[in-house]
């Protein structure tokens, strides 16, 4: 039994409650522990970073130092000194704070300050803030995640897509590879699938430029989609809440603005990791992703349940009609119909 | 007996004087330290000159003085001049020592009052050591006249070659089953385009049948003992299971070896080779080696294809490794260098993407002699590239990986441009982050690339990736780069790219250096006696180092070195004799406890252990005077000659501030 402290984040709690759920159906297969950092607040997301430091910095450090309480003596590998962080941006956040509180005495300072309002106290270092397939690849093993699988995904061609939070800048030198890492790729071939290469797995997928500038975003996505189609991928799989939310959310959009018709579902790993090991795709949030995943897991024998109501039809656009069009010939014409 | 004292304090020009008060500093050494025997202190401009030497032998005969200070540079520099100068006056040269007052003083500090302060206490320091000082006799040892060159490229080859000619014997050892090196596996030189083989394999014929070089191949020095002039060496000459005595090399036994290997080393792993086998054609010594780990006779106890058809049954099973002993009175090292791995770039896709090769590959992919018979032709081996792209700088120059310049990557990725221009008709780019091409005629052939019409592109490239954007870029590799000339992001598609590698130490060369009792600089290449003036000697006496040993060079600079290495090692087999410092370290047995804490940290193996006595012994001529053993004996048992506790804790004495008058703050 391997314990861990678990830092959510509150993307698991909304837009990526399938992470979350999923997530939870593989702690057992895998002997894992996870216990969740009482009273957590948000991170800051990529957002609060920008804006003010030492506050962002101290709401940060607040989930640390609330962690520091809930430690206990390390046992076996994992010990609960680590800290594990599904989320790409709380898993970024965590261990920025954590490695520039102990590069930067002076921040550390500071954010103590702010933190003993609140009766908190951190000490940089003492915490190991890990990301979640970190732990299943290197604590867990390869070879114990092949013993756990009992359905193989057998014939599902995916691209492993990493995102660009995890393996840059790496504070705490756990990746393979900063521009290709590899521990997707892995996980998924022990799962069985059949991995495609996808040169593009550490490219941005937009961020939040959805929301400031949607073409800079559709164009993002575009990319990651075109090449994940062109590759011959049935599906993308992701790490990172944000991708798959850009990617999910915003794929009938950006088809939309470039006249394409791209249908690439995304999925996380956890969900994939839960159908090998046998689980219903009902307990592990599959079809409730945008881009339906259905037709692409009935390739491997995987029938997704329909779990959505039909949408409410559209109100009737009740607005008032508008005065007809101004042509140059004012006086020779009829209403445009 | 009172010391007569004299101290100089030199100007350097105004390296010193710009900063330290130097008069001042003489007044204060004739006036403050007059108690301990200082009777004349002088500055001077330049004491290193002849004018500046005369001075100090002049006062030595007239004034009759019995110890010399001179401040001004570091002793690495004119410890040796002086001592000279004092000797010629009739002086025992130990009794001169040297105060830096430049390289500790003048060059770190920019406050005129707090330097010159610093240099009155480190005067004083050097005053009150060299009274302490013994006059020493320098310890004469004969030379042995043979010597050892490890690797056989071609800075070793013109190394040995030098030797040989001059009538004295060499041992030749490589590592590889021909000698040759990286040169022999390139298709053509820069920059006259001479033919790689074609300039190389007369040197090593020569090398393979001078009546002076005794060549070993296939052999690695395993153990070195000894000193300068008397190293006592071991090599390891590995089965070849060839008899060497039968083997006419007709080449037999390797057509019919049914055992077919990717050769990683001499085809870099884009051709292969046989089980048993010769590098290549013009290998020196033309018999070839079996390879242990692929022979299927060594895997499952069948086959022995090659013994059945050996015309002269010169194949033998049986062989085993042999140890040699040697004994050499120079070690020439020229064990060359190992190409970056160009799979730790990862986004420049080498290993992912099949079409991107590195430049030891395209040496082979072009040469005549290589696996496509010097077509330049894709993964796939047929296809013709309309588009080739080369990356400068992979590795090389880059934080997160060497930072240093690789030397012959420019000219390199230049050649290759004239190549594939010139058999294939394509496009090229070389993206560049500077164009390096300094040395005779290497700019010519730049501007002749120019011409040709390659294109130039100025950035460090970010990517090479093959997922297409555009339609103009289905299905080839987009280099992805800055062009810093037009300040603008470029996506290149090409059907091909070449990574310039950088070079890099042989990865064995820590372990290399350790057992020559030589050190390597950061960057892992072995570090030579003086960067400028002393390029081929090393820190330890009788090991040279030339070629890309020492650091990234091309072939005109390693064979230039290869003969300066020669010409110091001849100057010494001339002299008959060297002599040895006599700054050692002694034991004093009585002390000793035999706990053997200093036997590990000698960096020159001279400290033995007598069981008998339970007592650590140093050997005088093995000792480089480095003083390691003496600050770790946890019994003050072992004492440097030179480096005594007296002198050193009288010059800690000195250095006190306590003579001095506080500097104004």
């Amino acid at each position: 039994m391997n314990k861990y402290l678990l830092y959510p984040g509150c993307s698991m709690e909304s837009s990526a409650k399938a992470y979350m759920e999923s997530m939870n159906t593989i702690l057992e297969p895998l002997d894992l522990h996870f216990e969740e950092i009482d009273d957590w607040n948000c991170c800051g997301a990529t957002e609060y970073l920008g804006i003010n430091l030492i506050p962002a910095y101290s709401l940060i450090a607040r989930n640390l130092a609330l962690a520091t309480k809930q430690m206990h003596p390390a046992n076996g590998t994992g010990g609960t000194r680590t800290v594990v962080a599904p989320c790409s941006a709380c898993y970024l956040n965590l261990a920025k704070a954590d490695h520039y509180m102990n590069e930067r005495p002076s921040l550390g300072e500071k954010v103590n300050e702010a933190l003993a309002a609140g009766g908190l106290h951190y000490e940089a270092g003492t915490l190991d803030v890990r990301h979640l397939i970190d732990i299943l690849v290197y604590d867990v093993g390869l070879e114990k995640i092949r013993e756990a699988v009992v359905h193989p995904l057998t014939g599902l061609k995916v691209v492993p897509y990493m995102g660009c939070m995890l393996p840059r800048p790496d504070y705490q030198h756990r990746w393979s590879d900063h521009e290709h890492p590899t521990e997707l790729d892995d996980l998924l071939r022990a799962l069985g699938a059949d991995v495609i290469d996808y040169p593009l797995t550490t490219e941005c997928c937009g961020g939040h430029m959805t929301q400031i500038g949607p073409e800079t975003a559709f164009e993002l996505i575009r990319r990651l989609v075109a090449d994940a189609d062109e590759r011959g991928a049935q599906m993308m799989v992701t790490v990172c809440p944000m991708c798959q939310m850009n990617v999910d959310a915003y794929q009938n959009e950006m088809n939309n603005y470039f006249g394409t018709d791209y249908h690439i579902p995304i999925l996380f790993f956890t969900q994939l990791m839960g159908l090998a090991f046998g689980k219903e795709p009902g307990e592990l949030g599959i079809g409730v992703e945008l881009v339906s995943s259905r037709n692409v897991l009935a390739g491997i024998g995987v029938e997704v349940p329909v779990t959505q109501e039909p949408a409410a039809p559209r109100k009737k656009d009740e607005g008032l009609p508008m005065p007809r069009r101004w042509t140059k010939h004012e006086g020779r014409k009829e209403a445009v119909k | 007996m009172t010391e007569k004292i004299g101290v100089y304090v030199c100007h350097c020009g105004s390296n010193i004087a710009g900063v330290v008060d130097v008069e001042d500093v003489a007044k204060w050494a004739a006036e403050k330290l007059g108690h301990q025997g200082v009777v004349i202190a002088r500055d001077y401009k330049f004491m290193c000159s002849s004018l500046g030497q005369e001075l100090i032998e002049k006062d030595i005969k007239e004034l009759g003085l019995t110890r010399v200070v001179v401040a001004a540079c570091s002793p690495h520099l004119h410890e040796k001049t002086f001592r000279i100068a004092a000797q010629n006056a009739g002086l025992n040269p130990y009794l001169v020592e040297l105060a830096s007052i430049r390289e500790q003083v003048s060059w770190v500090h920019t406050d005129k009052a707090v330097a010159t302060a610093k240099s009155k206490a480190v005067v004083s320091g050097a005053v009150s050591r060299v009274i302490e000082n013994a006059p020493l006799e320098e310890i004469k040892v004969p030379i042995n006249p043979n010597t050892l060159v490890v690797g056989g490229g071609i800075a070793g080859i013109q190394s040995a070659l030098e030797i040989a000619n001059a009538g004295f014997h060499v041992y030749l050892v490589e590592r590889e089953p021909s000698i040759g090196g990286h040169m022999a596996q390139f298709d053509k030189t820069f920059p006259t385009l001479d033919c790689s083989a074609c300039i190389l394999t007369p040197r090593m014929v020569e090398a393979g049948t001078h009546p002076n070089i005794t060549l070993l191949t296939w052999s690695e020095v395993v153990n070195v003992a000894g000193y300068v002039g008397n190293f006592n060496v071991t090599i390891k000459k590995k089965a070849r299971f060839v008899n060497e005595e039968l083997c006419t090399g007709c080449g037999i036994c390797q057509e019919k070896c049914p055992k077919k290997v990717i050769d990683d080393v001499y085809e870099a792993g884009l051709g292969y080779r046989k089980a048993v086998y010769t590098p290549f054609a013009q290998a020196v010594p033309n018999y070839p080696v079996m390879d242990k780990e692929n022979c299927i006779y060594f895997e499952k106890g069948t086959c022995k294809a090659c013994e059945k058809f050996c015309p002269t049954n010169a194949i033998d099973f049986n062989q085993q490794d042999q140890l040699l002993n040697i004994e050499v009175g120079n070690i020439i090292l020229a064990t060359g260098y190992d190409l970056f791995d160009a799979r730790r770039v990862s986004n420049y896709g080498y290993g992912r993407l099949p079409n991107v090769f590195t430049s030891l590959e395209f040496e082979r992919l072009s040469n005549a002699a290589g696996p496509t018979n010097g077509n330049i032709v894709l993964r796939d081996g047929k296809t013709v590239p309309k588009s080739v792209g080369i990356i400068h700088c992979v590795g090389s120059r880059d934080r997160n990986f060497n930072n240093y310049c690789s030397v012959i990557c420019c000219m390199q990725g230049l050649k290759f441009a004239h190549l594939v221009h010139e058999r294939t008709g394509a496009t090229v780019y070389n993206f560049y982050i500077d164009m390096r091409t300094a040395y005779k005629a290497y700019d010519e052939f730049y501007q002749r690339v120019l011409e040709e019409g390659t294109l130039f592109v100025r950035g460090k490239v970010a990517e090479v990736t093959d997922a297409a954007r555009y339609s103009n870029e289905r299905g080839k590799l987009i280099v992805q780069t800055e062009d810093t000339l037009a300040g603008k992001q470029r996506r290149i598609p090409v059907d091909m790219v070449i990574l310039s590698s950088g070079l890099q130490p042989r990865h064995d060369a820590k372990e290399v250096g350790k057992m020559f009792g030589i050190s390597c600089s950061t960057d892992g290449w072995f570090t030579e006696k003086h960067p400028k003036l002393d390029p081929v000697a090393t820190m330890t006496e009788g090991i040279y180092i030339v070629g890309c040993a020492q650091g990234p060079k091309d072939i005109p600079s390693s064979v230039a070195q290869g003969a300066a290495a020669s010409a110091r090692v001849l100057d010494k087999i001339l002299q008959r004799e060297v002599a040895l410092e006599p700054i050692k370290a002694t034991v004093n047995k009585e002390m000793c406890s035999g706990c053997r804490i200093c036997n590990g940290l000698c960096p020159f193996n001279a400290i033995a252990f007598i069981a008998d006595d339970n007592v650590s012994e140093i050997n005088p001529a093995l000792c480089q005077g480095c003083g390691t053993c003496v600050a770790a004996c946890p019994a003050g048992a072992i004492s440097g000659t030179g480096f005594s506790n007296e002198q050193i804790n009288a010059q800690i004495d000195g250095l006190l501030m306590k003579n001095l008058e506080p500097v104004g703050a």
